[in-house]
């Protein structure tokens, strides 16, 4: 009686609600479903929570609405919300006796709780009972529940059950085994113990549990291929069985026997083989035949295709199945399809390590890419670039990348490929001139993105030149630099760190070549402090940079004129809140007041590459010392050994020396940027040292030095790859600072001379690119793409040996520069021109259903005909026309639709159209896929029975207006507005 | 391995997602939007591929594939062939398509610890498990079998047809 009562409460709610879930839920999903904006559905969402809570606590809940209410705050957790109130229910389910209940509980708990949880000690008993039930559905429920919710510590508690089900007779069991226990080893180093029970079920007798085994081994040969090395005939031979279709018909797919485990198969080799001969050699029959047999019309054919090329180009070379790559990438790249060329590209960066000419046939397909509207596509061939770059073709290369570089939004891309530009720039810069240009559209456009370190390296660069004895190169560099500077610096909104370099290089070098006057240049300086005068470091770079310029004014022995606009900066900084900025105007001040020789000793012009010789011991006071004790003076008493803090006031020098040997840090006072010396802050904080006399030379210059010592510590610990080696380090001055211990890491740059002097001879080869023009241009292919293409596979059947060191000469540029002048323009070069763009075979492809390539076979049809002849008067639903339309419109009767629910937007009808065209886009979409598939031809029997079926979607379509999901407006007005 | 399983509608509704390291509820939501973001922002007839560095970190990638008011995303990481994951998709739909007869958003909708179970029949702690559609339906109709046997008072199929088969 109870059961005949439910089931009369099921039909009616069938008949109002349906799909098995209450009335309130469709309600549920459709308010949410016609919300328009977030806080709209925020409110229904949190409404629905009230509800939940207050229901959910009902102790005479009947079991099946619990299973309804769980379902419930998932669906709500998936919008978003905090369904954390009703975790402990959803445990509670698991308890459950029901399969479908235990079920339910199982997968909320999977998607509530994470490992972590509290909860998950009541689940702990549960599944270890369930893994030892006798109905294998329970178990597999309770294994997915395992991978989600074991962690370390829980391990233990279900690990002998696992293990156990290893040997279970249901292969479904045996296969979520073998994958828990993966996870386990993911999660532990624990259950290392169990490794030998994946080599074990390797030998299932079921090819699917073998299948999931090579999962974890597969993770295990990543980390440690040798231990695995007796497994590679096992392998060879299970490969070769499945690509001979020994395995049951079942495991095909798509007419490709067993595809996913042949590419985890050939994903294992690739790593078994690397760099090992012997091991390879028994690979190469196997990977040929695949080769061979692999269908390319098929996406699958194709994945096991690339596969197969990743293995050729990872294990130990052979020839022949190299050659047979390069003919598979040559087909990708001229395959219609973008995820094809995507795979080319990539497949192609894969064998130009190992056979570095194969680039050159497909130069046009590469340069098509490159200028596909598709990001990922052009990223990947950026990423191929990257890789083939050699000095001849940088200058292209980085020039295209700095093009896109500038033209994305998307600052994490944006980070990445400045620094390929960078990198590349330092490593095969043609001239300085061209270095220098490059870097500042890189810090121009990409400023805040780049790491300091790169500004470092340009300052030092510009400082020291290219190490050549060459000074009338190096001042010329220089006075470039200074030149694009001067005309950068007016743009608006320039990165800080790019101001920094240009005050800096401006302050040293702006009045070099007296091409510029002080004055000119300080006024320069002058407005970029005031226009970011919210940057102190760039302030901080330019007050340092007037008192260069002003130095080098008096120490020409010219008169010193400040400007007024200067002056009145100054004034504003010397009462700055930042000690720093304070600091540098009283200095400057105090310099300006100097005479010519003083200002000499303290601001040597270009000195800024000297070393600095540190005199630790003060010997140059030692004189002073000695008069003043011979005056009565105090010894001197090491800080350590004095309490009181008076009497030591006049050794103010040796005060400070001694501050900094203690490390006395006010961490305070820090500034973000390093050229603050901390020593300077402990002396001018030292309550009994007297303030420092502003005009006393040895003072002024002090902090100079320092300065300068501590922008080298910044150079000398970066890690960055300017080539310097070679390179006389000369920064600095003989001055005092030990506190950076970097300083005598860049005082011994010598040490890494030679050590990656590759470069030397490399490039003999510009000319055997004229050789290979042995085809006449296609006339379609345009002569910029020539062009192109030549400056970027010209001269080059040698690729230069990338230092993988990180010194590497910039110097060798000089070598560089007249191979450079003849190479890439001398003739262009279309060789190999392969590609006709005319002639791309579209091949049919699986993975582009619904896209119009097949719609040549279907005799096309009007739309708007087949329409209306299609609209019954009763069942009004645009449902019934997709299968009859055809693959060929479909996309005109979904833009139309989307227009509809655009302008639809504020009529009640709105819902219903959404619904359906949910409905029925969707079933055209898939419809289509069937319909291509069933075209993609022999290879593939058609699997989907249901086919065009206008009528199983009309009914269904009637069935969810039934249900009450569509409201009652009627649909055929909408249409025939649409269709006119 | 792979990251991550998600379904949402062209509106950036999810639909369905389910990620196989922990990641937390807020997390899970930004993840979703701004992979609509990228997607959204596609042209048609582009390559299925998205490098997801941005989004997940390092070493992930992404594959989508759009069927009319629905994008299917799986995320995975550098040991899984992007076209065979494409392919995985195409697993998915199938099998969905066969579950609910000309599957639609809807079926999505209403189906959905159904639709749990059918992903787990095809994923399993992030790795691929079985890429047959026959194969995976045959374990679902296990189950849903078993599980109306086991529970005699749940009478109402879970899927339409079997709705509209009665």
């Amino acid at each position: 009686m109870e059961q005949l009562k439910t089931i009369g409460r099921e039909l009616a709610m069938g008949s109002q609600g349906g799909f098995g879930q209450s009335k309130e839920f469709l309600d549920l999903v459709k308010s949410i479903g016609e919300t328009r904006s977030k806080a709209e559905e925020d409110r229904i969402v949190l409404h629905e929570i009230e509800t939940l809570k207050r229901r959910i606590t009902d102790p005479d809940i009947p079991k099946r609405k619990m299973k309804e209410y769980i379902i419930r705050l998932v669906y709500i957790e998936m919008l978003g919300h905090d369904a954390s109130f009703g975790y402990i229910h959803a445990v509670k389910m698991t308890h459950d006796d029901s399969l479908l209940l235990k079920r339910t509980g199982y997968l909320a708990v999977t998607l509530f709780l994470n490992e972590d949880h509290d909860l998950i000690i009541l689940i702990v008993n549960t599944i270890q009972k369930d893994l030892r039930s006798d109905n294998y559905l329970v178990v597999c429920a309770a294994l997915n529940a395992v991978c989600r919710l074991i962690n370390e510590e829980t391990i233990p508690a279900v690990l002998p059950q696992v293990v156990e089900l290893l040997g279970h007779s249901k292969e479904a069991v045996r296969k979520k085994a073998i994958m828990a226990l993966h996870r386990f080893y993911q999660k532990s180093s624990s259950v290392s113990h169990l490794v030998p029970n994946f080599r074990k079920k390797l030998c299932d007798n079921d090819p699917g549990v073998m299948g999931a085994t090579l999962c974890p081994l597969f993770d295990l040969i990543t980390i440690d291929a040798n231990s695995y090395k007796d497994l590679v005939v096992s392998f060879v031979t299970i490969l070769k069985q499945v690509a001979e279709r020994r395995l049951p018909k079942s495991y095909d797919y798509h007419q490709m026997p067993a595809p996913f485990i042949q590419i985890r198969l050939l994903k294992i080799l690739a790593l078994l083989g690397g760099g090992d001969k012997q091991a390879s050699e028994k690979m190469y029959t196997v990977v040929s035949d695949i080769f061979r047999k692999c269908d390319s019309s098929s996406n699958i054919g194709n994945a096991v295709l690339y596969e197969c090329i990743c293995c050729v180009s990872s294990i130990y070379p052979n020839p022949k199945l190299l050659e047979t790559a390069a003919e598979v990438i040559s087909k990708f790249l001229k395959s219609g399809s973008h995820n094809l060329k995507y795979m080319g590209i990539d497949a192609l960066g894969r064998l130009i390590k190992i056979s570095p000419d194969i680039a050159e046939q497909h130069q046009l397909a590469v340069i098509d890419c490159l200028e596909d509207p598709d990001d990922t596509l052009k990223r990947k061939t950026f990423e191929l670039l990257y890789k083939m770059t050699k000095s001849s073709n940088v200058e292209v290369i980085v020039d295209r990348m700095i093009d896109y570089m500038i033209s994305i939004n998307d600052s994490h891309y944006k980070t990445y490929i400045a620094s390929r530009c960078v990198e590349l720039a330092e490593q095969f810069a043609p001239s300085n001139h061209w270095f220098i240009q490059t870097m500042n559209k890189v810090f121009e456009y990409a400023g805040d993105l780049v790491n300091v370190k790169v500004a470092h390296n340009l300052m030092r660069l510009i400082a020291e030149g290219f190490g050549e004895e060459d000074d009338a190169a190096d001042s010329q560099l220089r006075s470039s630099a200074v030149e694009s500077y001067l005309r950068i610096i007016g743009e608006p909104k320039l990165p800080s760190l790019f101001l920094q370099v240009i005050c800096w290089v401006l302050g040293e070098y702006g009045t070099a070549d007296g091409k510029y006057s002080a004055s000119y240049i300080t006024g320069k300086l002058c407005d970029v402090a005031e226009a970011y005068s919210d940057d102190e470091t760039v302030k901080a770079y330019a007050v340092t940079a007037f008192m260069k310029v002003y130095a080098s004014e008096i120490a020409a022995g010219r008169k010193v004129d400040m400007l007024h606009e200067c002056q009145s900066l100054v004034e504003e900084l010397s009462a700055s809140h930042s000690t720093d900025l304070q600091q540098r105007a009283y200095e400057l001040q105090a310099v300006i007041s100097l005479d010519k020789h003083a200002v000499e000793n303290i601001l040597p012009s270009d000195a800024s590459c000297e070393d600095i010789e540190v005199d630790k011991n003060l010997l140059l006071l030692d004189n002073y010392v000695q008069q003043s004790l011979e005056n009565g003076a105090q010894p001197y008493i090491p800080e350590s050994e004095h309490s009181g803090l008076s009497n030591i006031s006049n050794f103010r020098s040796q005060d400070q020396h001694e501050a900094s040997i203690h490390g006395l840090r006010f961490e305070a006072y820090e500034l973000p940027k390093p050229p603050v010396p901390p020593r300077i802050h402990a002396a001018s904080l030292e309550p009994s040292t007297e303030l420092v006399p502003v005009s006393e030379p040895s003072y002024s210059r002090d902090t100079h030095q320092v300065e300068t010592a501590a922008s080298i510590s910044d150079m000398g610990s970066s890690e960055l790859k300017l080539r310097l080696d070679g390179v006389q380090k000369k920064w600095g001055r003989p001055v005092y600072s030990s506190s950076s211990p970097s300083t005598s890491n860049s005082t011994t740059p010598n040490t890494v001379n030679g050590v990656t002097q590759v470069d030397g001879a490399v490039n003999v080869n510009s000319k055997t690119r004229s050789t290979r023009d042995s085809r006449k241009p296609q006339v379609e292919i345009s002569p910029e793409k020539q062009k192109l293409a030549a400056s970027l596979f010209g001269g080059s059947s040698q690729i230069d040996k990338r230092a993988t060191s990180a010194n590497h000469k910039v110097t060798k540029a000089g070598i560089h520069a007249p191979e450079k002048a003849q190479a890439p323009k001398a003739a262009v070069v279309s060789n190999q021109v392969t590609v006709e763009k005319t002639n791309h075979q579209p091949s049919p492809d699986l993975l582009d259903l619904g896209e119009p390539t097949v719609a040549s076979t279907t005799p096309s049809v009007d739309p708007f005909k087949q329409l209306e002849g299609l609209l019954d008067p009763t069942q009004i639903s645009v449902t019934a026309n997709h299968g009859a339309v055809g693959t060929t419109e479909s996309p005109d009767i979904i833009g139309l639709y989307g227009n509809a629910s655009a302008s639809g937007q504020s009529s009640s009808s709105e819902i219903s159209l959404t619904t359906n065209r949910d409905d029925v886009n969707f079933t055209v979409g898939l419809v289509d896929a069937t319909v291509s598939t069933a075209h993609a031809g022999t290879t593939l029997p058609t699997q989907f029975p249901k086919g065009l079926n206008p009528r199983d979607s009309l009914e269904k379509d009637a069935l969810v207006r039934h249900m009450g999901v569509t409201p009652s407006s009627q649909n055929p007005n909408l249409f025939r507005d649409l269709l006119g | 391995m792979i990251r991550a399983v998600m379904v949402m509608n062209t509106q950036g509704k999810p639909r369905l997602a389910k990620f196989y390291d922990s990641v937390p509820v807020d997390k899970q939501q930004e993840l979703i939007r701004s992979v609509f973001g990228v997607l959204c922002s596609r042209a048609e007839n582009v390559s299925n591929f998205v490098e997801a560095d941005s989004i997940f970190g390092p070493d992930s990638r992404l594959v989508y594939k759009h069927y009319a008011t629905l994008y299917f995303v799986l995320v995975f990481d550098s040991s899984e062939n992007e076209l065979a994951m494409l392919d995985l998709i195409q697993v998915l739909v199938e099998t969905l398509d066969k579950c609910f007869k000309n599957v639609c958003e809807l079926d999505l909708v209403f189906n959905y610890s159904k639709i749990h179970t059918i992903l787990d029949e095809i994923f399993f702690g992030g790795q691929v498990l079985e890429t047959s559609s026959t194969e995976v339906m045959k374990a679902v109709e296990e189950i849903s079998k078993l599980e109306s046997a086991s529970n005699s008072i749940n009478l109402v199929p879970k899927s339409v047809s079997g709705w509209r088969g009665r």
